[in-house]
């Protein structure tokens, strides 16, 4: 008999695991069975699988390092994962196909240091806001480009698809070059090619560290809240990620990874 | 009823509002520009080292027993032709666009669909070079002995008699290349130049929507295939109704 209800418990885990982890069949359970099923589901091999999308050219948040995928997009889904015990599976591809793989169902979450927009809202649904950030520019040393006022009729370049290319386009006169990558556009900055750079402020500082030259303007262009993308009729998902995000932000966790990557000013 | 209506909307999401139809025709101009230009700098470098190759083939192989300063000078060519002709095709295009983009014009802010023309046009240029050889080299040599005892010269033999012959052999082969060159355009987009396919990519970073963008930017394609393979086909017959 109690081996019965024991596979029973089981069962009824691993089916609530799937509905948590983006399978596409929404069985419906008794949210209450939750607490009491998921202490049973510890059968490591039965894991179901969170796939998060993201684009691995955007440090601090996601990176490469020695074959990994690392930083702190990578971190806090990592978190996320472990407390709704799903493993975690990081896809990475081009930043403007993120929102499409969430849609279509091939990715769970997007989660990429995305800015939470009008726009995207009509595609997906937004999670809670997990970082602040602001569009800043970057241009080259001794450049006559002191504000974003400046930045009218000069050529800008911007990584496809990112708040920073959307924004731009409301520049007077502006000539937009869109990168696939971010770095391929401070590339082109520190070559001569282009005028400025307008991207997010962490990878900005990054970039301007890393090349010689290369300025960051006190201005800000925009600021902005990045979430996590998530398909619209997964509710459930959207939840439970809600749900572990406020758990993690009031332990300390989410702020513990942030100081991690980025030093406190 | 529903579902054709949801169709009308995401039409008009991905073309019309904020005139993002623009995109496409602008990024389908710069695929024609780019083509073109690369298509003449491909036949042109291509016909010359073709030249060269199958010259050297044919009269040069007197190997460190040159008669004259020409057959040194065709020994160097020839050398040289196949270096290009082993690096370009032995590298993929998209390395070979931003190699030009950012190493070799490294320093120098130069108009990207000149870099775009350069690099496809250097690139077609090899495969053209093989296909105007092997044209050549399928012309019996007892034609080149026909027209040397006719009292043509070498290149008098190649103009008159050899290529015109070559020219229609390669023809389908060659057409084939070009419709390749205008589809390999494609991957403009690494160096941010936009064209058709960065077009499409554009709309698609708006609007999330991968059917519309996409498909159109695919018809478009299919489309100057079709147009061009039509074109060939016409110059084919053509070039047949001296067969007879």
């Amino acid at each position: 008999m109690k081996k019965k209800l024991l596979s029973l418990m089981l069962v009824a885990a691993m089916a609530l695991a799937a509905v948590a982890c983006g399978s596409k069949e929404e069985t419906a359970e008794a949210p209450a069975a939750a607490e009491e099923a998921t202490e049973e589901a510890e059968a490591p091999a039965d894991k179901a699988v969170l796939v998060m999308a993201t684009n691995a050219e955007f440090p601090p948040y996601e990176y490469y390092e020695g074959g990994e995928i690392v930083g702190i997009d990578a971190e806090i889904a990592a978190a996320v994962a472990e407390k709704l015990g799903c493993e975690l599976v990081i896809e990475d591809m081009a930043f403007d196909s993120i929102i499409a793989a969430v849609t279509s169902g091939k990715a769970d979450f997007g989660l990429a240091g995305m800015t939470v927009t009008e726009d995207r809202l009509q595609s997906v649904n937004f999670s809670d806001t997990y970082a602040h950030a602001t569009q800043v520019v970057i241009v080259a040393e001794g450049s006559d480009i002191t504000g974003v006022a400046d930045l009218d009729g000069r050529k800008v370049g911007v990584q496809l698809g990112t708040t920073g290319d959307i924004y731009a386009e409301d520049i007077t006169d502006v000539t937009i070059e869109r990168y696939n990558k971010g770095f391929e556009a401070v590339q082109a900055l520190s070559q001569g090619k282009i005028d400025a750079v307008i991207i997010d402020n962490e990878p900005a500082k990054v970039f301007v560290a890393e090349n010689e030259g290369l300025v960051l303007l006190d201005e800000a262009f925009t600021e902005e809240d990045y979430a996590m993308a998530i398909a619209k009729d997964n509710t459930d998902l959207l939840e439970k990620v809600n749900t572990a995000l406020a758990e993690l932000t009031e332990d300390g966790t989410l702020q513990a990874i942030v100081d991690k990557y980025i030093a406190a000013e | 009823m529903g579902f054709f209506q949801n169709l009308a909307d995401r039409f008009y999401l991905n073309f019309i509002a904020d005139e993002r139809w623009h995109y496409v025709t602008d990024g389908l101009k710069a695929t024609l520009i780019i083509t073109f230009f690369a298509l003449i700098i491909g036949v042109v470098l291509g016909f010359l080292l073709a030249l060269i190759r199958s010259t050297y083939d044919r009269t040069g192989k007197k190997f460190l027993k040159w008669e004259s300063i020409g057959d040194f000078l065709l020994w160097i060519l020839n050398i040289f032709a196949k270096v290009y002709l082993t690096i370009i095709r032995g590298t993929p295009v998209v390395v070979q666009l931003l190699i030009i983009y950012f190493v070799i014009f490294g320093s120098v802010n130069i108009e990207k669909v000149v870099v775009a023309v350069l690099a496809f046009g250097l690139n077609s240029a090899a495969y053209v070079a093989e296909i105007f050889r092997s044209g050549i080299m399928s012309i019996d040599i007892g034609q080149t002995e026909a027209g040397r005892s006719l009292g043509f010269n070498y290149w008098q033999t190649m103009w008159y008699i050899i290529l015109p012959q070559a020219f229609k052999n390669v023809l389908p082969t060659l057409g084939n290349e070009f419709i390749v060159l205008l589809k390999e355009t494609s991957v403009s987009g690494y160096i941010a130049l936009q064209d058709l396919t960065k077009g499409g990519d554009i709309i698609r970073s708006r609007t999330y929507d991968a059917f519309f963008p996409l498909i159109a930017v695919a018809i478009i394609y299919l489309v100057m295939v079709m147009i061009f393979t039509k074109l060939v086909s016409m110059l084919e017959r053509r070039l047949q109704q001296s067969e007879r």
